[in-house]
């Protein structure tokens, strides 16, 4: 999905998702890894202020991996 | 009972020329022609090639309807038991028009066909799924050993003979799974290939996994603070009720939702359907799958301009690449008319 939405639109598409091996099998090019797979943008264990600070930090990074030129493939680490 | 042969090959081939007479039209001789002799060495007694059609492959390739259907004539008119073609190594037009041909013997006349090509000839991905496609090496050097293989296997097809699967009859992968009974589990099946692993011992899957491809990545957002960034989501969270009735897996549907009120997704609201995971947290607060709220905090900032007003969702459990991929192609259409620049996608 979203291999296909990144070509048809020709925008990137930042995929936040936990296994990152099936991310890159299926061909995603802007890839961060979630936290969990039941809930990969968020960290309910840390608490309801933990748990917004680790989103944010999530979509910060997802925001700068939409700004940033590629070649190929790239999983944005923290 | 000796079975009746029909031999498909080109011009090249059928001694009637090179690319100079590719425009060559269908014809047909008695008996073998050029390669054909030695797949009647091949079959021996158990099959005689009783005529040969020969057809130019440029004039194949350029008038496959007019090419197909004389050429279906002149091999009905031997009422054979079986058509094989080819090789056609690396040859693209040729290897197009051999697996051509072998499809619509088989679903035209009913009757079996084998061809045989390299494995990177556009034939085997256009018509391996239609017809029987053996390897072969990629000039004209393996000819014995196609001729032989396709002698073989083509024997066994028009016998009625049950075949096995793919990789030990030899043939490319038809994309079809058979259903039987195995002597043991699937669970002592699945230990026995993991300790075969684990020793690095050669095992067989059972469930071979599709190969996916790349694209070049899009150019990056050059202002994000007059970005549009859209959410899609395979996390299953959908509004409360699932009005469209997305499946809980092997979904075949999307949702589009308008969540340009919404500034948080609770569970008053929204909740998740995804058959794939623990619902515990998605349920508690569906933000941890799609993160709604935290962006809206982003967007209020002015770290980029706007969310765009549609969340398209679907549950990604167990479903079928194909369906996966037109949900892209759709999805993707429907950004880029709205102008989105770029898209955040969550996946549990």
């Amino acid at each position: 999905m979203t291999r296909e939405i990144e070509k048809a639109a020709g925008i990137p598409v930042v995929q936040i998702a936990t296994i990152i091996p099936i991310m890159l099998t299926v061909g995603a090019n802007r890839i961060v890894p979630g936290v969990a797979i039941p809930h990969p943008v968020g960290d309910p264990a840390k608490g309801a202020e933990g748990d917004l600070q680790v989103r944010r930090e999530l979509l910060l990074r997802a925001l700068g991996a939409m700004e940033t030129e590629l070649t190929d493939q790239k999983v944005f680490e923290k | 009972m000796t079975l009746r042969v029909v031999h498909y090959i080109n011009q090249f081939y059928g001694g009637i020329g090179g690319e100079d007479r590719a425009d060559e039209r269908p014809s047909s001789r008695e008996g073998a022609v050029g390669p054909g002799g030695e797949l009647q060495n091949r079959l021996g007694d158990r099959g005689t090639v009783v005529g040969t059609v020969i057809c130019g492959d440029g004039y194949y390739g350029e008038h496959m309807d007019e090419a197909r259907s004389t050429c279906l004539e002149l091999i009905r008119a031997f009422s054979p038991d079986l058509l094989v073609a080819g090789p056609a190594f690396n040859a693209g037009r040729y290897g197009v028009a051999c697996g051509d041909i072998c499809a619509s013997v088989e679903s035209e006349l009913g009757i079996p066909a084998v061809t045989a090509m390299y494995e990177e000839n556009p034939g085997v991905e256009l018509y391996s799924p239609e017809t029987f496609i053996l390897p072969a090496s990629d000039s004209a050097r393996g000819m014995k050993d196609a001729l032989a293989r396709m002698a073989a296997l083509g024997l066994k097809r028009a016998g009625k003979e049950q075949l096995g699967p793919a990789r030990e009859e030899g043939y490319f992968p038809r994309g079809i799974r058979k259903s039987f009974f195995k002597e043991k589990s699937g669970a002592e099946r699945a230990v026995e290939m993991l300790l075969d692993k684990l020793a690095g011992r050669p095992f067989q899957t059972e469930y071979e996994m599709p190969v996916f491809k790349k694209i070049p990545p899009a150019p990056p957002v050059k202002n994000m603070r007059e970005a549009v960034i859209a959410l899609v989501s395979s996390g299953g969270v959908v509004p409360l009720g699932n009005p469209d009735h997305i499946r809980v897996s092997s979904a075949e549907t999307y949702g589009k939702y308008d969540i340009s009120t919404i500034d948080d997704l609770t569970p008053e609201i929204y909740e998740s359907v995804h058959g794939g995971y623990d619902r515990e947290w998605a349920t508690k607060d569906p933000d941890v799958v799609i993160p709604l709220d935290v962006l809206r905090e982003l967007e209020r900032e002015g770290v980029f301009a706007r969310i765009h007003p549609w969340l398209y969702t679907t549950t990604g459990t167990g479903t079928s690449v194909a369906h996966a991929e037109r949900f892209g192609r759709e999805i993707g259409a429907e950004l880029k008319e709205a102008g989105v620049d770029a898209v955040i996608l969550t996946s549990t």
